[in-house]
């Protein structure tokens, strides 16, 4: 149990997905002008994530017993591609108000690294289904936080500051990612994956 | 005569624009995740740019080919299996060949699939055109990814370890700045590359 507590905190903090691993760029920069938004977009991440590495760890150990692991990559995006479908349609029709509150996110979210990079870690680090829950919905939660807390500096950043004309917009973004980053670095050997 | 004659065909423009004009790295910003991750050897870069530009070329082709049957309904997850079908024989060959930049790269080679320029292109150019401009785009596209990846490569594998391609570049009382091996320094280093793309080009980003 210890041991499962200590995976998902140093998920968040220590292995951040998206600051130590430099996974999701792409939707972090792009859905990060606004905190509403990447709050929504956060959210979906959790429960997508979550779900699809839960879903991934029983078929990769089914490839593992027909001995077909080098088809890994093959089934995990189309398990991911089908998750997200079914997400959907179960969402509209049963929990109209989840499916409002995602509105765009969720499909979006079929081409984001993060869901397919929590799958292969899990392969590459061989844990148990337990270890795999607790590290998908950590890094998830940590992806979560590092998009909110860019919204929120960028959201400031466009109001009140000055930023030179070439840097303004992406150019920016990085900076204020890297000096994120660098922030995290200080939780290093808070926990072993 | 013939180099002015050269500008203004087809061909020229496609290269441009995928190589400096439009560079998928720098002026639109796609595909960073495997951008930052690996850069900071230059040997992993160049595998890295290899394989992408391989699978960039290698899916468009494919679905260049079959654009006029494939239902529009069902065409993302088409090219995701088209995709995924070639990153995995990228995966096995470096795992076969170059086992030890394969440990490297570790799950980042699996994410090849995720990477949105692959996607972007066959979306964006290869279901609409015919089989030879799209193998220049593809080309086009890899190299100027490739080139990004070097360039930031270099500069942090120097400041990071002192070396290039594991020739000693820097004096010998070089202090290694760590920050440059982890993640901090590669999103430094792509800010400052766009900053300075974007003064020199005067491609700005309007204001939202």
């Amino acid at each position: 149990m210890l041991e499962l507590l200590e995976l998902f905190f140093g998920s968040i903090l220590d292995h951040n997905i998206a600051l130590a691993y430099i996974l999701g760029m792409c939707p972090l920069i792009a859905i990060s002008t606004n905190l509403r938004n990447a709050k929504g977009m956060g959210l979906a991440v959790i429960f997508v994530v979550t779900i699809t590495a839960m879903i991934n760890y029983p078929i990769y150990v089914l490839l593992q017993r027909t001995e077909t692991t080098q088809l890994h990559l093959l089934v995990f995006i189309i398990t991911i591609a089908a998750t997200v479908q079914f997400l959907e349609l179960f969402l509209e029709k049963f929990i109209p108000k989840m499916y409002n509150a995602f509105g765009i996110f969720l499909p979006l979210i079929t081409v984001n690294c993060v869901v397919l990079g929590v799958s292969l870690f899990f392969v590459n680090r061989q844990y148990t289904f337990l270890e795999t829950t607790a590290f998908s919905f950590g890094s998830a939660v940590g992806w979560f936080l590092a998009i909110v807390l860019l919204a929120a500096v960028r959201e400031k950043m466009a109001k009140n500051s000055d930023v030179p004309k070439g840097l303004a917009g992406k150019g920016i973004a990085f900076i204020i990612l890297g000096i994120l980053s660098l922030a995290f670095v200080g939780f290093t050997g808070l926990a072993s994956i | 005569m013939k180099l002015i004659r050269l500008k203004y065909t087809k061909w020229f423009n496609i290269s441009r624009d995928g190589i400096s004009k439009n560079n998928p790295i720098l002026i639109a910003v796609l595909g960073i995740c495997s951008a930052l991750a690996i850069t900071n050897r230059v040997d992993n870069a160049i595998a890295m740019g290899i394989g992408v530009t391989f699978v960039i070329i290698a899916s468009s082709l494919v679905v260049s080919l079959i654009r006029n049957f494939i239902p529009s309904r069902v065409r993302m997850v088409t090219y995701m299996v088209i995709i995924s079908t070639f990153v995995i024989s990228v995966q096995m060959f470096m795992e076969g060949f170059f086992p030890a930049i394969a440990d490297e790269l570790g799950p980042y080679v699996g994410l090849i699939i995720t990477n949105c320029i692959v996607m972007g292109r066959a979306e964006a150019f290869a279901s609409k055109n015919p089989l030879k401009y799209t193998f220049v785009d593809g080309l086009a596209n890899g190299l100027g990814y490739m080139f990004v990846l070097i360039s930031i490569a270099v500069v942090r594998e120097a400041l990071a370890f002192g070396t290039i391609l594991d020739i000693r570049v820097m004096p010998s009382n070089w202090v290694n700045w760590t920050v440059m091996a982890i993640a901090p320094g590669g999103f430094f280093i792509l800010g400052l590359y766009i900053w300075f793309m974007r003064e020199l080009s005067k491609n700005y980003e309007v204001q939202a």
